[in-house]
């Protein structure tokens, strides 16, 4: 049998030769491969942090397969949405998990980038040369966050259609033609059957689309310039006779290998959420959206998702409500600025001056004392903290131009370190 | 237009006004436990399902999950000549429902995983005797509650003994204890244990697959695990000559 299969395996490969020179001379996909898989040199001593840029990718292609799934199932109408829901949970084949795959997605999707965004801001990934590969980031975030919204009223729980109602209305803050606009979102007086179909176009086509887009340029961006490292270095700048960065390994095999073994451990985090605790406590499903949308009759507690919570507790810290929708909005907008407004030429925390440890250590805190405060009932001692917090949060983006610049930071090393 | 105030102040809304303070007993109870669930359906479809439906819930599904036969599901809970495959819906319109209640009774396919097992459990053991309510009937966990006290016959008639405290300068009628009126044919720790069944069964309900779930679970981080032992390996080995 031997010789035979040896032919065999000499015509199939000649074959596939001929195939890839075919494909070559009309495509560039030796290039392609090259330039972004088996010649692609990131830094060879990436750490915890830098996982969650495939972790994203990864749960981003989860919620566009699971998602796909349930539209097979889901019916975007008023009368039938909630129903149809609960007929995935109940009725269709693996339907509860193709459910909770795309809810703990949503929300795990918010944990990694998240996660993602606070690496950026560890090691000076968004200064210079890589402005462009943040501010594709942020627009994938600003999506993300759109997505997270039309989404969320799908379900057609009671808390999707006052979680809706509250934030639609914030438009209507806006001066003169803010009723017009709110009426323009909902495509009616209220949220109703029309603002479903609606917020059902944009969570599955329109805004999917233009995220695609964004993480292709944000991928095309970043290895255009080279990934950033622990160490905030340039590889780029120590080369071998060949042309190879001296402190990079090729993204395959040596990355692909290290991201199998990250994406298994997430996947095991990501399992025991989603098949031991789906609602988690209430957080990533709501209590209230097992009750069906009523227009009559608000939740006790009206609370965004987890992910908006931050955001929800600045509104909410402002007395004025057209002054709350701006800092609100300022809020989710001021880190597109962090590569112009950072001025310290040092990228890594490691070689930082204590000004910027201290300054981010305050921002992190005032972004998940926000976050809680955004899920908590109103009290007068909550409101007082969330002011603290709104203003240290503000304080650490406007203030960052002059203490970046005093901030004394430490010899950075010319290679790599582990 | 809705206001921004709206989201402030729905907030502000006390629960349970005259038991918001009182703790809650945990419901324990156990969705693997067949006989259990066997005997809340039961209890269910001859107490609650006069009145509330559990319109997401099939009959048959319920069968094959409870290790029910079509004739047991027959005999023991389809009394109207449903078939096996049809929805436990029932006969009570909405328009009658709040004629004769002022509300309709909400459909409970989903009410454990909207108000939880704990307080569904301390709901059906919180009646009292109010005489200034329609039906006779109070609830400590719901006050003014539309719904009357099915089971009285079984836990009997009791009354709430309610002392003034002063919470912050303001007097507030607080719930001291129950004082039996009628004795029920249950005892109490016999109707602690059919609320149970009963929450049990709502429990079940609210997510038919959560046994299978968690089953599938344990699974497939089971595979995970040796996949990521295996993933490591290899790893290591194309990493060896990095120093």
């Amino acid at each position: 049998m031997a010789p035979i299969r040896s032919d065999l395996m000499h015509h199939l490969g000649r074959n596939l030769t001929a195939l890839t020179t075919w494909i070559d001379a009309r495509f560039p996909m030796t290039k392609l491969l090259k330039e972004h898989i088996t010649e692609y040199y990131a830094a060879k001593n990436f750490n915890f942090w830098y996982g969650f840029g495939v972790l994203a990718t990864v749960v981003l292609a989860l919620q566009f397969v699971s998602g796909i799934l349930l539209t097979m199932n889901y019916k975007p109408s008023a009368e039938d949405a909630f129903a149809s829901v609960e007929y995935i949970m109940r009725d269709v084949n693996w339907g509860w998990l193709i459910r909770y795959l795309h809810s703990t997605g949503g929300s795990a999707l918010f944990i990694v980038v998240y996660l993602h965004m606070f690496r950026a801001m560890l090691y000076g990934s968004y200064k210079k040369p890589r402005e462009l590969i943040w501010l594709f980031g942020m627009a994938i975030y600003f999506c993300l966050m759109a997505e997270g919204f039309f989404g969320y009223l799908l379900p057609w729980g009671n808390m999707s259609y006052w979680g809706a109602q509250v934030i639609v209305s914030l438009f209507g803050a806006v001066p003169v033609v803010g009723e017009g606009l709110a009426e323009l979102i909902r495509g009616d007086f209220y949220i109703s059957d029309i603002t479903l179909n609606r917020f059902f176009a944009f969570h599955v086509i329109a805004v999917p689309l233009v995220l695609l887009l964004l993480v292709v340029v944000h991928i095309m961006a970043l290895h255009e310039v080279g990934s950033n490292n622990p160490d905030g270095i340039e590889i780029k700048e120590h080369k071998d006779a060949d042309g190879k960065p001296l402190d990079g390994v090729a993204f395959h095999p040596y990355h692909t290998s290290k991201d199998l073994v990250i994406i298994l451990v997430f996947a095991i985090a990501f399992s025991a959420v989603l098949f031991f605790a789906p609602e988690l406590g209430g957080y990533f499903l709501e209590h209230a959206n097992f009750e069906p949308a009523n227009m009559l009759q608000t939740p006790e507690h009206i609370a965004p998702l987890w992910y908006f919570t931050p955001f929800y507790a600045i509104l909410r810290a402002v007395p004025d409500k057209l002054l709350g929708v701006i800092l609100m909005g300022l809020a989710v907008m001021l880190p597109i600025f962090l590569p112009w407004l950072d001025r310290c030429k040092v990228k890594s925390i490691r070689y930082r001056g204590w000004v910027y440890k201290l300054a981010l250590g305050i921002f992190v805190t005032s972004f998940l004392v926000l976050g809680y405060l955004g899920l908590q009932p109103v009290s007068d001692t909550y409101t007082l903290v969330a002011r603290v917090f709104t203003f240290t949060y503000f304080a650490f983006f406007v203030l960052m131009p002059f203490y970046t610049s005093w901030e004394k930071p430490k010899p950075v090393p010319e290679r790599v370190t582990n | 237009m809705l206001t921004l105030g709206l989201a402030f102040n729905v907030a502000a809304l006390a629960q349970h006004a005259g038991g918001g303070a009182l703790p809650m007993e945990p419901a324990n109870t156990d969705v693997s436990d067949l006989a259990a669930l066997q005997r809340g359906a039961k209890y269910f479809v001859n107490y609650c399902f006069g009145c509330h439906s559990a319109q997401y819930v099939r009959y048959n599904r319920l069968g094959a999950d409870l290790g029910l036969t079509d004739a047991q599901l027959v005999e023991n809970i389809m009394f109207t000549g449903e078939r096996p495959f049809d929805m436990m819906t029932n006969a009570m319109t909405d328009e009658d429902a709040a004629a004769w209640f002022g509300i309709a009774p909400p459909d409970l396919s989903l009410i454990a995983r909207s108000r939880g097992t704990d307080y569904l459990y301390n709901f059906l053991r919180g009646f009292y005797q109010d005489d200034t309510a329609l039906s006779g009937a109070n609830n400590l966990w719901l006050e003014n509650t539309a719904m009357p006290h099915v089971l009285w016959e079984l836990q009997g008639v009791r009354r709430a003994v309610f002392v003034d405290r002063d919470v912050d300068g303001v007097v507030v009628p607080t719930f001291e204890h129950f004082e039996p009126v009628i004795p029920g044919t249950l005892s109490e720790a016999e109707y602690d244990g059919f609320v149970r069944d009963i929450v049990t069964f709502l429990d079940y309900i609210g997510e038919p697959m959560q046994l299978e779930r968690r089953a599938l679970g344990v699974r497939v981080i089971g595979f995970l695990l040796v996949f990521l032992l295996i993933a490591y390996m290899l790893k290591r080995e194309i990493w060896k000559d990095v120093d």
